[in-house]
């Protein structure tokens, strides 16, 4: 379970990364606040061409417009994260993964723990048998906070963009300083699972790419493959 | 690498005919509550119906987000507009006395209104926020008669399902159901911030839909058609925006 909602999480964020990048490109420019537009000050501008010719940028061209199909993929891609995620959620209290797997052992919840397993990285120490089948406390951290953090603030941020969606619920974007506000934080929560995104495969690949990803596919790890 | 035990393919087996069962019901009850969009199928279908449905179940009597006055943008952004062709500059040129709303379709009075005849029903204004789908926004005051006070004049036949409407330019036309047709910030509206609806922002008439993204407040507008089958309209899909790539419900 675990494995499978991994997988389509991670096909999920793909589409939601392109997808969101073709819709920022429309407006490259980031307010805060409720409202924002071309005769307001932005908070900055990510400078790139835009694909409307409406926003000033100072480049000489407009990129292709690419917002239907975006906005489309982006939305049902949301639903496959948003439904995958409850899946997730109800299996991992459940079943007791959180548990036993994510929340770091009761000794661990000290800063020297941290401090600790970081140096461990830092002299490249190899992972010690304890490691090999369970996660470090620095991997539980990481792995909660995208879990219980930033996937519920990106989608919160997502939902308080919607006129209809706030119609229903003001205070999910009232909360948030306003619209822009709210599309502010989205781009940067977005930003914050990407590096997430870069530190896990770059793990994977320092702790040998295809075994893990083997492993994660068909939950067998060398060792227990060796024990059986 | 264990064989597939038969207990798991038992529970797999049954978890895959429940959900097959469980969603060719869950599209029999969609269907008959309406909680499929016109543009609702196809790859992008199903994330379009889960949308639009909960977005009915959460918001079909929602109001509007309103604002406090102090917070009216001070240089709102008109967006582009295509050049104007001659019927609209005539229309212009005679300060929009000519200018003419149809209501047809499934009503039981097909009705032409001018101007003046809109702006003799009963003014409302509201303090609300046009976000586009490109991601910018402002708040305006807008001023006007809601659609649903026109829609009862009309007498609107209960087969009715969708409210599909007209800008002057041939081929921009969009539409909404019935929900967002009746709700109370739905505005045929004819001013903002105390003047006029100015031209650039869709004046001499423009349909408010707050709820939903600009390109739903559809500019310039001069013909309303209430109808029961939206497959006889374009490509079937709503409006021209499934053409280009849109989504027709744009609540999101």
């Amino acid at each position: 379970m675990v494995r499978v909602t991994h997988w389509l999480t991670f096909i999920a964020f793909v589409a939601l990364l392109v997808s969101g990048c073709e819709i920022l490109i429309s407006h490259p420019r980031f307010y805060w606040g409720e409202v924002g537009n071309v005769n307001t000050r932005p908070l900055f501008v990510i400078p790139i061409p835009a694909s409307r010719d409406t926003v000033p940028t100072g480049y000489g061209y407009v990129m292709p417009d690419q917002n239907g199909w975006s906005r489309y993929l982006h939305f049902e891609a949301a639903w496959v994260v948003l439904l995958t995620g409850l899946v997730y959620g109800i299996y991992g209290v459940w079943s007791g993964h959180f548990r036993n797997n994510l929340v770091p052992a009761r000794s661990d919840w000290t800063w020297r723990a941290y401090r600790d397993r970081i140096a461990k990285y830092m002299h490249r120490e190899r992972a010690d048998r304890a490691e090999e089948n369970t996660y470090n406390v620095l991997q539980r951290t990481a792995y909660l906070g995208v879990i219980l953090v930033l996937f519920p603030l990106v989608i919160w941020t997502g939902l308080a963009m919607s006129p209809s969606f706030t119609s229903a619920f003001p205070a999910t974007a009232a909360l948030l300083g306003g619209r822009q506000s709210a599309r502010t934080i989205h781009f940067f929560v977005s930003w914050l699972l990407l590096l997430f995104l870069f530190v896990h495969v770059a793990m994977i690949a320092l702790s040998g790419f295809w075994s893990r990803v083997r492993a994660m596919i068909t939950g067998q790890t060398c060792n227990s493959q060796r024990g059986q | 690498m264990n064989p597939i035990s038969r207990r798991k393919l038992i529970y797999g087996g049954a978890a895959a005919a429940a959900s097959l069962g469980g969603l060719a019901v869950a599209e029999r009850l969609a269907t008959r509550y309406g909680l499929i969009p016109p543009d609702g199928s196809g790859i992008f279908g199903p994330g379009e119906t889960l949308t639009y449905a909960c977005q009915r179940l959460l918001t079909t009597r929602t109001p509007a987000r309103e604002f406090p006055r102090s917070m009216i943008s001070k240089n709102p952004f008109a967006n582009e507009v295509a050049p104007f062709k001659e019927e609209f500059k005539h229309l212009q040129a005679g300060g929009f006395r000519d200018w003419r709303l149809v209501v047809d379709g499934t009503v039981a009075r097909p009705m032409s209104l001018s101007l003046a005849d809109l702006k003799s029903l009963p003014i409302q204004s509201q303090i609300t926020e046009v976000a586009c789908e490109e991601g910018w926004s402002y708040i305006a005051e807008w001023i006007g008669t809601p659609l649903s006070g026109v829609l009862r004049e009309a007498g609107v036949l209960p087969q009715s399902r969708y409210v599909v409407y007209y800008a002057i330019e041939k081929g921009l036309w969009e539409s909404i159901d019935m929900a967002d047709a009746m709700h109370p910030h739905t505005f045929l509206t004819m001013g903002m911030n105390d003047g006029d609806l100015p031209v650039a922002f869709g004046g001499p008439l423009r349909l408010r839909v707050p709820r939903q993204l600009g390109y739903k407040s559809l500019k310039y507008l001069t013909h309303i058609t209430v109808t029961d089958n939206i497959k006889k309209f374009g490509s079937g899909k709503g409006s021209v925006d499934p053409d280009y790539g849109y989504s027709w419900f744009a609540g999101i």
